[in-house]
């Protein structure tokens, strides 16, 4: 098994992560292709789980857009994210905040984590 | 042709350059020691003998344990010969992974695929079986269906397919496109999956 992970860490795409966790605000800087060119997204969200092990790592974020919550699951060694940024820790008790997704408004709010 | 004696280390999948998520096998190629170099004066025709990973002195023959000696090398398990070497070899050589493969080449992994045990047609050839659970089918649906006509010719033709032992068998996949090399750990990473068990013998050939 170490081998394989020796063979992951070449395949790394090196860019640095904050570390962040379930209930914390990110945005996603991702690169999206369009034709030949090569523009940047945000997509700022609560991220709502992290799943999966070594090369297969992912996160999910939501937001509401539009007053529909959206979902999308970013592998955390994608080639196409430029990077990460961490807007706020959040303060929450699971590591799965599917609950997140019944709620609205006022409701659907995370407490900030203070250091 | 030239190639390498290997074990298969397990599967993953990586990013490629253009983004896509690729399967890919991790496979730790040699070091393999040169142990036998054959000549057409000698043998009949030319080749060069690998040996791969090592073995115990006491679980070794002693005619083998004088083959090995004359390499200068430890006792090994895997023998295979390979040949049309692009350098010339000298007996006790070692050869690693960055000597013989390098990225984006293509090349061929023999092995023994997975045993399945006794097998019907459906996996064991790829049969269709019935298609429909209705239409009147009630324990027909993975059969092989007629396998001859009848008082003509009154027998079952030789080599008719039909179930049995499957799997653990040698098996080739041709054309595996090279990821990575990496000659820190003697490892090469082909995309796809290669026959066998993980830990089984592989030869990687260009």
């Amino acid at each position: 098994m170490d081998l394989i992970k020796v063979a992951e860490s070449a395949f790394e795409s090196g860019i640095e992560m904050p570390k962040f966790g379930p209930g914390d605000t990110i945005s996603v800087h991702y690169k999206i292709k369009e034709g030949n060119k090569e523009r940047i997204q945000v997509f700022k969200g609560v991220v709502i789980q992290i799943k999966g092990h070594g090369n297969n790592k992912r996160f999910t974020v939501r937001k509401i857009s539009n007053n529909v919550g959206i979902e999308r699951i970013f592998p955390m060694n994608s080639p196409f994210i430029e990077k990460v940024e961490l807007n706020r820790a959040g303060k929450v008790r699971r590591a799965r905040i599917f609950y997140l997704r019944g709620l609205t408004g006022k409701k659907a709010r995370i407490k900030e984590k203070r250091i | 042709m030239p190639g390498l004696i290997g074990k298969k280390i397990g599967m993953t999948s990586v990013f490629s350059a253009d983004g896509k998520n690729v399967p890919c096998t991790v496979i730790e190629a040699g070091p393999c020691v040169v142990t036998q170099i054959k000549t057409v004066e000698k043998d009949g025709y030319e080749a060069v003998q690998l040996a791969f990973d090592d073995k115990k002195e006491k679980s070794t023959t002693k005619p083998m344990k004088g083959h090995f000696e004359k390499a200068g090398t430890t006792p090994k398990r895997k023998l295979v010969e390979f040949n049309k070497f692009e350098k010339e070899w000298k007996l006790g050589d070692k050869i690693t992974v960055a000597d013989i493969f390098e990225e984006d080449i293509f090349v061929d992994v023999t092995g023994i695929s997975k045993g399945k045990g006794f097998q019907g047609v459906v996996k064991r050839h790829g049969f269709r079986g019935v298609n429909d659970a209705t239409h009147g089918q009630h324990n027909r649906l993975r059969a092989p269906g007629s396998i001859g006509a009848s008082s003509y010719p009154s027998r079952v033709f030789k080599g008719m397919r039909m179930a049995g032992r499957t799997g653990n068998e040698r098996v080739k996949i041709q054309n595996l496109r090279v990821l990575k090399v990496i000659p820190e750990n003697n490892l090469i990473l082909v995309k796809g999956s290669v026959p066998g068990a993980r830990n089984s013998y592989l030869i990687i050939e260009k």
